[in-house]
């Protein structure tokens, strides 16, 4: 990478925290609202690739030691599982149960376990994009 | 709910298999895995007394209620047999592999994931009372058969062992689908049980032949009955402890139990009855004959094994003759009870002998018989457990062995009694077929078991100076070994509490209750019966052939092979690699205007023809809204890029048009009223081309290559046709809404069913999920996918740069 590129790995870091807080943002609006956990997970993404294009793959795995093939399979793990919980309550596979609680300091809310599988989702986008953009950019 | 929940128990513990192995190093993790089919067997168990009562335990777990298909667990006097050998031998196989796979140089993990996964599998085909279940899971152990059959994966003869096994029997489970679904279209009902109520009407039916054949041809191919057994033999290449279990005990008794299982539906068919005893009969006879001509000590018990289960499925077949009622007298009634008591004997003796082999492969290093002889000084408990097997294999007393090869003597001899579609005249032979067949297991017994421990010691052939098996491995055959005595001496404890249970599960028209089975097994019935003076017949022929073994086991040399089944079976596979390879190459070539010709003609052709056929090309324009400035802007802009994109001269600019395109188009979905879409297209497009521009450092220039392309006519044609086509489509999909569109119901919807405000995320997650579950698998493939691609050329080229 270039020497003097300061600025954008300065503004890169401000703008990866709000991209990020966006794409969670989005990700939990998604039920009522546009959003959901293929655009949260893509957002995510995004907002690593930011770095990447920013800094460079070896400095942003020191940053984020996550390991996105694991990543995917919790996600898939959490999918699946998500889906096949109902059957040992003696109901079809994917039914979905959701209801308002109050919750402390949030109020009254409402809870889906529908969300739970987008988050499997939202953790499946994240891991295959990295895995693909890390596999690709290390290729050299 | 919990009955269910057995059969996945293994399974489930199978997940934790993978981290106990890793992190806890200094056990050997068969001790954890143990827990798993003891407890089972623990809880099976304490189904006996009630299910000798006769009562039965029925659950069930819905699964895809729209389809009918739900898992069933049934528990009956049959499928309750079968899960206490599936537990009960899979904790003494358990205990056994403990000692015989050593924790440092064995991927154990591996070896115990396959082995829960089979113990599922296995569990789910015998409690089954669901059509699509039961193959569901017969396949499953087909899968995981082959995996523990390929465990020392680097070795060419497993891979090809688990290969031919995994052909033959998923085939074979493939036909048996087939009558599966046959079976539905005549009763409507994929519960077997009901089934079973209605059989007497569905032997009417004409697709009630073609059903019978097709499942017969699965339980024949997972038996190992002629002329499927050839992947037996071969599937030997599996570690001992799994050949134990698997070709012993389990898996290969899996078509044994369909048999009996469909026993009350097909049996009033006389196709049925001939078809399963003949060929019962003759595999009896050809694995014995042919387990003589084998010199590895595994090779004789698989060719035993193919044998043995031969005389079980021909007592199967005889004990459906007791449903055509005319002539059938209480003597073949009790063939069924044979049937199912040489079941659990040959799982106990089978079992100890293969263990016995392992030991003595393990102990000496080579299972070859011809290097073998005089071991029984040295090993002395495992040549006392090996002769209770083996003799208790041969049919002699005081050994379980001997009290069902007696009734199945007796059930032979019935047969010519029968006056029953040619049985009268035919059925003469099958007393003489079984006692020849019993010769030849006499002799395979001795040749077994005095091969190897008795005769000349010769110290100097085997690979490892030999000395007693640990104590550890010895426990599991000795366990078996015992029982085998036990049986011969309580013969009837063990008939009342799970052969007449099993006997009234396969003949529930002849009786109301396990207890009205009237069948008492004794050794000696007090005055010199048929079967008694065969067996001594046996016995006398049998150890004069014995003596004069190396006399005339030459014969065996003289075979041609061309002529045998693996020959055939070669062939298959060749010619099948061959031609399809051919064919593939035909179309694969490497080309990928190939393939984008091949794929937008035949798109092209297809679509445009049902547009044709169908009439569908009457376009109205009423209901278009009107067409705003913008869009034709945003329209021109579409254009400029796509041909930017083609005609760019470099990479960077093809990719700034190609990035322009996308944008474009999640400005039309914004214009459109989807904001979903438009967010993520707009994610998707800074996401593609970021990574354009990873890879764009890698990429050759284009401008270097650059030739004239000729005109190409037939790629004209194809893309005219292609645009052509999506105009169409568009333009009369629009015009024709013979249905009211779907959003309807999902705005009405959306927040009473499913408590949401978002459709298009709401039917991403739950109207849809399995769309979703799919995709995001199909996601998480292609990911590793590309993962496994560079990764691997990576490492390649590491290896390489090594080597210089």
């Amino acid at each position: 990478m270039k020497t003097n590129d300061v600025i954008i790995q300065f503004t890169a870091k401000i703008v990866f925290f709000i991209i990020f807080f966006f794409s969670i943002h989005i990700f939990l609006a998604g039920h009522y609202t546009p959003g959901g956990g293929f655009v949260g997970g893509l957002l995510t993404s995004s907002a690593v690739v930011l770095l990447v294009l920013a800094f460079d793959l070896n400095t942003v795995r020191k940053v984020l030691p996550i390991n996105y093939t694991y990543l995917t399979a919790i996600g898939l793990l959490l999918a699946f599982a998500t889906a096949a919980f109902p059957m040992f309550l003696g109901k079809p596979f994917f039914t979905h149960f959701f209801d308002y609680f109050d919750l402390p300091l949030l109020g009254k809310q409402s809870l889906h376990t529908a969300m739970l599988f987008d988050s499997g989702v939202y953790l499946v986008v994240v891991g295959v994009t990295m895995t693909i953009i890390q596999t690709i950019g290390e290729d050299e | 709910m919990l009955q269910v929940l057995y059969i996945f128990i293994p399974m489930l513990a199978a997940i934790f298999v993978p981290f106990l192995y890793k992190s806890i190093k200094n056990v050997h993790t068969g001790w954890f895995v143990l827990a798993v089919p003891a407890t089972l067997a623990i809880i099976y168990a304490s189904y006996i007394p009630k299910v000798a009562d006769g009562e039965v335990f029925l659950e069930e777990l819905p699964w895809i209620p729209s389809l009918d298909i739900s898992i069933v667990s049934y528990i009956d006097g049959l499928s309750l047999l079968f899960s206490l050998l599936i537990t009960g031998i899979g904790s003494l196989v358990v205990l056994y592999s403990i000692f015989y796979l050593d924790k440092h140089k064995e991927k154990l993990h591996n070896f115990y994931v396959y082995l829960l996964l089979f113990m599922t599998a296995m569990l789910g085909v015998v409690q089954s009372d669901h059509l699509i279940t039961l193959y569901f899971f017969w396949e499953l152990t087909s899968i995981s058969s082959f995996l523990l059959i390929g465990y020392w994966y680097n070795r060419d003869a497993s891979r090809l062992g688990a290969l031919k096994s995994m052909m033959i029997t998923v085939g074979g489970g493939l036909m048996m689908l087939g009558g599966f679904i046959l079976l539905y279209l005549m009763g409507g009902t994929y519960s077997i049980r009901e089934l079973i109520v209605m059989a007497p009407d569905l032997v009417e039916h004409p697709l009630f032949t073609w059903s019978l054949v097709l499942i017969l041809l699965g339980a024949f191919t997972k038996s190992a009955q002629f002329p499927f057994y050839i992947w037996l033999p071969d599937a030997m290449e599996a570690p001992t402890p799994v050949s134990a279990y698997l070709h012993s005990a389990t898996m290969v008794k899996a078509g044994i139990y369909l048999v009996a299982r469909f026993t009350p539906i097909f049996a009033a068919s006389e196709l049925w009855v001939w078809l399963v005893t003949g060929v019962g009969i003759l595999t009896l006879f050809w694995g014995s004959f042919f387990a003589v001509k084998q010199t590895d000590l595994k090779g004789i018990l698989a060719f035993s094994t193919v044998s043995q289960l031969g005389l079980i499925m021909s007592l199967l077949g005889a004990s459906a003759i007791a449903f055509h009622g005319n002539g059938a007298t209480d003597t073949i009634k009790f063939a069924a009870f044979a049937a199912i008591f040489h079941l659990i004997n040959h799982a106990t003796f089978k079992g100890s002998l293969f263990m016995i082999a392992g030991i003595v492969d393990h102990e000496t290093g080579t299972r070859d018989i011809r290097k073998l002889g005089g071991l029984m000084s040295i090993m002395p408990i495992s040549f006392t457990v090996a002769a209770i097997g083996g003799l208790s294999m041969a049919g002699l007393p005081p050994f379980n062995g001997f009290l069902s090869k007696e009734m199945f003597l007796t059930a032979m001899l019935a047969l010519q009694n029968f006056e029953f579609s040619g049985f009268e005249t035919w059925g003469a032979l099958f007393p003489i077929i079984a006692w020849v067949a019993s010769i030849f297991t006499f002799i395979y017994s001795f040749y077994f078991v005095f091969r190897t421990f008795t005769g000349k010691y010769t110290p100097e052939k085997l690979p490892h100076k030999p000395h007693e098996a640990p104590f550890g491995m010895l426990i599991s055959p000795m366990i078996l070994a015992a029982l085998v005595v036990t049986i011969f001496f309580i013969p009837n404890l063990v008939g009342d509490t799970f052969v007449k249970p099993a006997v009234q599960a396969i003949q529930p028209f002849l009786y109301d209750s396990p207890q009205d089975v009237d069948i008492h097994v004794s050794a000696w019935h007090g005055e010199i019966t048929p079967e008694l003076l065969m067996t001594i017949g046996i016995v006398i022929v049998g150890t004069l052939l014995f003596v004069a073994l190396p006399k005339w086991q030459g014969i065996y040399q003289k075979f041609p092979r061309a002529l045998t089944l693996n020959n055939v079976y070669d062939k298959i596979m060749l010619g099948l690699d061959v031609g399809l390879n051919r064919v593939s190459r035909l179309y694969m070539t490497g080309s990928m205007r190939h393939y984008l010709l091949y794929m937008f003609s035949s798109i092209a052709v297809i679509v445009l023809g049902s547009l044709f056929v169908k009439n569908a090309f009457s376009i109205s324009f009423q209901d278009t809204a009107p067409i705003r400035p913008y869009e034709i802007i945003l329209v021109v802009v579409l254009v400029i890029g796509t041909a930017i994109t083609i005609l760019a001269k470099s990479r960077l600019t093809a990719i700034i048009g190609l990035g322009a395109v996308g944008y474009t188009v999640a400005l039309f979905f914004v214009i459109f009223n989807a904001p979903d879409l438009a967010l993520t297209q707009l994610v998707i497009e800074t996401i593609s081309v970021a990574l354009f521009l990873l890879a764009f450092y890698h990429l050759p220039k284009l401008g270097k290559r650059e030739e004239r392309m000729r005109f190409q006519l037939n790629r004209a044609i194809v893309s005219i046709a292609v645009g052509v086509m999506v105009t169409l489509l568009a333009l009369s999909a629009q015009s024709q809404k013979l249905i009211p569109t779907i959003s309807k119901y999902y705005e009405e919807t959306v927040y009473s069913k499913a408590g949401g405000g978002n459709i298009v995320n709401v039917i991403l997650v739950d109207y849809r999920g399995f769309d979703t579950l799919f995709e995001i698998t199909v996601l998480a493939i292609a990911g590793m996918a590309i993962l496994a691609m560079i990764k691997l050329r990576m490492n390649r080229k590491g290896k390489s740069h090594e080597n210089k």
